[in-house]
């Protein structure tokens, strides 16, 4: 019997650190049978040999931060069956899109010490903003477990089992005591997305939203109780602004916090 | 006359790497004419929004500059802000650092001596071609690399991006008895390598020495890797407060990352092979004596042979790591107490690639007014430059193909980590 064709595998670079893509190459134990189950086509932190598209199903890590990122991501898009993108960077423009807050006019002439050198957009956005997309996967960095869930599911023509509940259910499971209830930590973990097993808490520290948003989330409920509890309008305008601060829910708070910080710069 | 005889060897991708960097080099009548490493990484701006956040931020948002190598942004940056505010980590937490740094070490030695630089010996385009033909290899690099991750894992909580470093420690720590579990993949991590180790000094390196001048941090009691002075093989010997004194940064227009040169003198390399130059004294007895073994024995001064280098120094984390663990007792707290000083600070570590430089500058309520952090791959830049332009004249005779992968092959020898070399271009905002 003829064997079937192996999809084709590509993993994408765009801004970020390298570590979402390195978290396939963390799958020790599970590398070489992947290996053998799909065609790592295009994977340049693993290879130079490169297949050329179509691909099956692409991984995109990094947000899009220069015009010619733009160009690429709509490319990678006609190239693919599947675009998945990976992590804070590809989900949510990464801690990068801190960026996104400054006032830009006139922003790269006071920059750079030579600004002609180097083209960059004025934001730093997910794929989403420019490309359909499949499937986001969420962390900074993303799970190896939730990355071989998802690659797995695409195997088998399934919807891949990630939930979207909050990291309170994860802590709940875990038996970890509330760090914000017990200690009064300051944790975000009722508004962020589960995944990474309630890592913080278990740690004794709070959750500061690695992982995004969670589905229908309600930030500001839970900054007014931290207000009103002591911490100030700038200390949750940072908390809300860290690797997801252009996620839309995190994005809303964070400017909700800014305003009470700076009343009159609001308009 | 003859006609000038013109070749360009252009890879508009290098593999294989972490981060996105081109080389162009352009020979003329058997004379290197142009060549740049390009890094066209889109820069980050981690400088900049690092101005206005708190002090306590510093480790967790600096990590995210390197997915490879977060611990060594994290070790840096509590090394810069601690010895400002006058703090010294010590005792049973300062162990626990150095665990989680040599399991970084071990990861990132492992990632890049089986998976990334090991193919180009053997002629594979990648590991996983090579896993075909030498699978046992391949999967021992990657039991190496799992040692690595499981500790620190255990004691970051995670392996990319950990969450339990803090300035002035950590926010838990571990048990005697999780710690105890880590001893058997360490050992087995380290039996591993010196087997590999014997089997790869057999592998053909290629004939180039350059007179480098190696740079490391200096430590009087240990293989310096969480702190030190910052020492050369030509003479500086300085705190790490006078690194931007002896160290100057090049802004060049192919490249988004900066150049670094030593004041007044060039190129200068930093990692493995300078440490190993440096600091071989200081390696673990069998560390010391496998590289022996192997005619490892220093100055080495062909960068090839960086591969053999970088599997020493995993022997040499792996037998500190279980030497750490066999005398850890739980600290009482996990974390020292501390005031906060206005001030500049200034912290360096040794990442798996080099000297990793952090200066910050923080306000009396701890908020950071100033950030400037040099990471190693910007530092070998120009030394990357400089092997190639010596190389590419000797290698003319080869096919173009293979000439290009040799080319390479030569800036792999730097296990160069572009993510990191890119977040740097130096920020002037201008405050009214």
């Amino acid at each position: 019997m003829a064997r079937r064709r192996k999809p084709k595998l590509a993993v994408w670079k765009f801004a970020s650190c390298d570590g979402c893509q390195l978290t396939l190459l963390d799958c020790e134990e599970e590398l070489l049978t992947l290996a053998g189950e799909v065609e790592i086509a295009y994977f340049l932190e693993a290879s130079r040999a490169v297949v050329r598209g179509p691909y099956d199903l692409s991984l995109v890590e990094g947000s899009i931060s220069t015009p010619e990122q733009v160009d690429q991501i709509r490319e990678i898009r006609r190239q693919s069956r599947f675009l998945v993108a990976i992590g804070a960077c590809a989900t949510a423009g990464g801690i990068q899109a801190l960026r996104n807050f400054a006032d830009v006019r006139g922003f790269l002439e006071l920059v750079y010490a030579r600004p002609e050198y180097i083209k960059t957009l004025e934001k730093s956005l997910p794929a989403s903003a420019y490309v359909p997309v499949d499937f986001e996967l969420r962390g900074c960095p993303i799970g190896k477990g939730p990355l071989l869930e998802l690659i797995s599911a695409f195997l088998n023509g399934r919807r891949p089992n990630i939930p979207n509940h909050s990291v309170c259910i994860e802590c709940k499971r875990r038996g970890t005591v509330c760090v914000m209830v017990a200690q009064g930590i300051p944790c975000l973990g009722p508004v962020t997305q589960a995944g990474c097993g309630a890592l913080c808490p278990a740690y004794r520290r709070g959750c500061y939203g690695c992982f995004g948003p969670m589905e229908t989330p309600n930030p500001a409920s839970l900054g007014d109780w931290l207000l009103a509890r002591g911490m100030s309008s700038p200390d949750l305008v940072r908390l809300f602004r860290t690797f997801n601060a252009y996620a839309p829910a995190f994005r809303e708070a964070g400017e909700r916090y800014a305003e009470a910080a700076n009343p009159d710069r609001s308009s | 006359m003859p006609k000038p005889r013109t070749l360009t060897v252009r890879v508009e991708a290098l593999a294989r790497v972490e981060g996105e960097g081109a080389l162009h080099v352009r020979v003329r009548n058997g004379q290197v004419h142009e060549l740049r490493l390009e890094i066209y990484e889109p820069p980050r701006f981690f400088e900049a929004f690092l101005r206005g956040r708190r002090f306590e931020e510093a480790p967790d948002i600096t990590a995210r500059i390197c997915g490879i190598c977060p611990v060594a942004y994290q070790m840096s940056a509590c090394n810069a802000i601690e010895s400002l505010f006058g703090l010294s980590v010590k005792g049973p937490l300062r162990d626990l650092r150095l665990l989680l740094y040599y399991g970084e070490w071990i990861e990132s030695h492992a990632l890049h001596v089986f998976l990334l630089h090991l193919p180009d010996f053997l002629g594979y385009e990648s590991a996983l071609y090579m896993a075909r033909d030498h699978p046992e290899w391949v999967q021992k690099g990657l039991q190496i690399k799992k040692a690595g991750n499981d500790l620190m894992a255990r004691i970051g909580g995670r392996e990319i991006h950990p969450i339990n470093v803090r300035v002035g420690g950590f926010y838990a720590v571990p048990s005697r008895r999780v710690l105890l579990e880590h001893r058997e993949g360490l050992a087995r991590a380290r039996d591993f390598m010196i087997e590999a180790l014997r089997w790869m000094a057999g592998l053909e390196f290629p004939d180039f020495e350059e007179d480098y001048e190696f740079v490391a941090l200096y430590h009087p009691e240990e293989y310096a890797i969480l702190e030190g002075w910052i020492r050369s093989s030509k003479g500086i010997f300085i705190p790490v407060s006078s690194f931007e004194e002896a160290f100057e940064e090049l802004q060049v227009p192919y490249s988004n990352a900066l150049h670094s040169i030593v004041r007044g003198r060039g190129s200068y390399m930093v990692g493995p092979l300078a440490r190993f130059n440096l600091n071989f004294h200081q390696l673990s007895p069998l560390a010391r004596e496998v590289a022996a073994s192997i005619g490892l024995v220093p100055p080495v001064r062909n960068p090839f042979r960086s591969l053999l280098v970088r599997g020493v120094e995993v022997i040499h984390a792996c037998e500190e790591a279980l030497h750490l663990i066999d005398r850890y007792e739980p600290p009482d707290h996990p974390v020292e107490p501390f005031e906060v000083r206005a001030g500049v600070g200034f912290g360096a570590s040794e990442a798996p690639r080099g000297i990793l430089y952090h200066r910050y500058r923080i306000n009396a309520e701890g908020r950071i007014e100033e950030a400037k952090i040099v990471p190693p791959t910007a530092q070998n830049q120009r030394r990357i430059e400089d092997d190639l332009r010596k190389l590419v004249p000797r290698l003319l005779s080869l096919p173009k193909e293979q000439l290009t992968w040799r080319c390479e092959q030569a800036v792999r020898n730097y296990d160069p980590c572009i993510s990191c070399a890119t977040h740097f271009l130096r920020l002037e905002i201008e405050k009214e």
